[in-house]
């Protein structure tokens, strides 16, 4: 390549000699930070991990990298790891491909984990991609299903075809077998601080003049909407009337601390921007609560929200398509209907219960260990 | 001169594919094949570098004989050349196989025509919505990858700094790195362009370069295809419609309404899951 380069390209990568595969034991997660924070995605892999880990009868490991991140490493014990490795270094704050990918390689080589899993996020593709082609291995992305068989195979089942279908993937060739999941589809198990396990520090595997990029800074959209992460999703679509008729929306999913969702017919014609959009081509989302109002439930709006966990539909038009797919059903004026929700959940916040100060832009709050 | 590949993937057009209710099969027939649009956004960067600083524009796709069309799409746009690179032996390729195929293709690129300063891939594609072939394909040629850029803020040729912000969950970063670099774009990144009218008569005339297994000197037949491809799709099915006992609430008044669904609700395991407190009524 240029003059610039000196690196060779080491185009076909390859496993050194013959592998005993037999060696590699455990479940691995690989846990994501920003700033010493855990994204919940992190604990609700281990929460799944614990239970492939007790079906294989292996340690459930993780893997914690960044700066300042000890108190991450015993939270991950908190969460169910018998096995932390943890490289904590200065250059790891941000996080960076290179130098996160060679302490995984590095740890993935020594301690020889038969599955790797992490969050398919931004960052956990990022880093996936990078590590499965250099092992290699077999890499699923984004799955939503995770199971073992009885010859320890990974089960990685993802969604396919724009969620149209479901398809199972398996590694037998290569380990670890390794996945990228989605957040919000697996269940974390209670923080334990009772738990213990084992603390193995990793030296950083890059020196400082040797990474090549450099994170100047990262800005915080504290408005970003979040659909993928939110826990409550109050979206609608041309029964809106116009893009005014978000207004309505925004004030329920204010009061209940949600984001504001909608449909691709309004996106289209320009009523809220794209960020919004929920199903094919937008956001596919599996919430606690999803709110379709004055969304008729088009097959490519529902593909992207059918998982939400509670669908409440409010729309005037009782034969819809989504009111079959809805766990409650309102049929009438939406500009009614919303105003009078948002104003019940005032009440009986008042009276007594609230919803959570939990907002889908924010991040848990990992407590620190040993205080 | 800067020289830049962009790599691209024909696709069927995902959001046209519909389940068969009979037989619980995808329906492909009819299906337009698109180039996949993640990848128009990268070429279109790549097109308004070459504008700006000057560059060649190289677009590379693995696929079917029928991909010269996405080609020559491609080049009526504005690029320079397009390569397919296609062959029956690399059918059936799976993330890991699909990115040593495009690697050797960037490192042949080179040889052809130059060092390569720049490689743009869509952020994933619509057919496989994996995003794994750009960071394969950065790793195989050791070179820095940014994903998710949604702005290229700066880029000198001269000092060979690039300056890109990437998307993330919660925020954007900026990041800054030198030449070679491998940038996967997002719909934000640009607007792609219309090709023009002498742009679309080049498009069409143009004979797009293809090479096979034999145009790839060292290639290792047990990385290709299949049989170099790790993951296999054990099943397939078409996931059961949401069944549910949908509970209209019909009542008299929409406050009534409104109330009634809220009792609904917090009947259910919802406040628990969601962290809703339901505080004593005799607090304080």
């Amino acid at each position: 390549m240029a003059e610039q380069r000196k690196r060779k390209p080491m185009i076909g990568l390859q496993t050194d000699g013959d592998v005993d595969w037999s060696e590699y034991r455990g479940v691995m997660v690989v846990v994501e930070q920003r700033a010493g924070q855990a994204k919940p995605v992190s604990w609700q892999l281990l929460g799944e991990a614990s239970r492939l880990a007790k079906k294989l009868e292996a340690p459930l490991m993780a893997l914690v990298i960044g700066s300042d991140v000890h108190h991450l490493a015993q939270e991950a014990i908190y969460h169910g790891a018998d096995k932390v490795y943890l490289c904590d270094s200065l250059e790891l704050g941000p996080y960076r491909t290179r130098p996160y990918s060679r302490v995984c390689l590095h740890v993935i080589r020594t301690y020889k984990p038969e599955i790797v899993l992490m969050g398919a996020t931004y960052t956990g593709r990022d880093l996936a991609g990078a590590i499965a082609t250099h092992l290699p291995t077999g890499l699923t992305a984004d799955s939503t299903q995770l199971d073992v068989d009885e010859d320890r195979l990974l089960l990685a089942s993802r969604p396919a075809f724009s969620e149209k279908m479901l398809a199972t993937i398996l590694c037998k060739q290569f380990k670890p077998q390794m996945a990228t999941a989605r957040a919000g589809v697996f269940e974390a198990l209670p923080r334990d601080e009772s738990r213990e396990g084992e603390i193995i520090t990793v030296a950083p595997q890059m020196s400082v003049d040797e990474i090549a990029t450099d994170v100047l800074e990262f800005l915080e959209a504290a408005d970003r909407v979040n659909l993928e992460e939110a826990e409550i999703i109050v979206a609608g679509g041309r029964g809106l009337g116009g893009p005014a008729g978000f207004a309505v929306l925004e004030e329920l999913a204010h009061e209940l601390g949600g984001v504001v969702g909608a449909s691709r017919a309004v996106v289209d014609v320009g009523w809220i921007g794209h960020e919004h959009q929920v199903g094919q081509t937008g956001a596919t989302v599996r919430p606690k609560l999803y709110f379709a109002i004055g969304i008729s439930g088009a097959v490519q709006h529902v593909v992207g929200m059918q998982n939400s966990g509670c669908i409440v539909a409010i729309n005037k038009d009782p034969e819809a398509p989504i009111m079959k797919i809805s766990d409650y059903a309102i049929v009438g004026d939406l500009f009614q209907i919303v105003p009078a929700i948002t104003k019940a959940v005032r009440e009986r916040k008042a009276a007594g219960w609230a919803p959570s100060p939990f907002s889908a832009t924010r991040q848990e709050q990992p407590v620190p260990a040993g205080q | 001169m800067l020289h830049i590949v962009v790599c691209i993937k024909q696709v069927p057009d995902s959001r046209e594919i519909r389940i068969d209710p009979k037989t619980n099969t995808l329906i492909r027939q009819g299906v337009p094949a698109i180039v996949n649009y993640f990848d128009l956004h990268g070429l279109e960067e790549a097109l308004r570098i070459k504008d700006e600083h000057g560059a060649r524009v190289t677009v590379v796709t693995m696929g079917p004989p029928s991909a010269e069309k996405a080609l020559k799409l491609c080049v009526s746009m504005g690029a320079d050349e397009g390569v397919l690179v296609s062959d029956r032996a690399f059918a059936g390729a799976d993330t890991l196989a699909t990115s040593y195929v495009v690697a050797l293709t960037v490192q042949k690129a080179e040889q052809e025509w130059g060092p390569v300063d720049l490689v743009f891939c869509g952020k994933q594609t619509l057919d496989g919505d994996t995003g794994q072939v750009g960071p394969g394909v950065a790793c195989r040629l050791d070179i820095e990858q940014l994903t998710y850029v949604e702005k290229v803020e700066h880029l000198d040729p001269k000092t060979r700094e690039i300056i890109v912000h990437r998307h993330l969950e919660d925020g954007v970063e900026r990041v800054k790195a030198k030449l070679p670099v491998l940038i996967t774009a997002l719909t934000e990144l640009n607007e792609p362009r219309r090709a023009s009218l002498p742009g679309v008569i080049r498009g069409t005339r143009y004979q797009p370069v293809v090479w096979t297994t034999n145009d790839f000197e060292d290639i290792d037949r047990s990385k290709i295809g299949l049989r170099g491809s790790p993951t296999i799709v054990s099943k397939t099915w078409v996931p059961d419609p949401r069944a549910v006992n949908t509970k209209v609430l019909e009542d008299e008044s929409t406050d009534a309404a409104a109330n009634h669904l809220l009792d609904e609700l917090l009947a259910t395991d919802l406040p628990q899951k969601l962290g809703w407190v339901k505080e004593a009524v005799s607090v304080g």
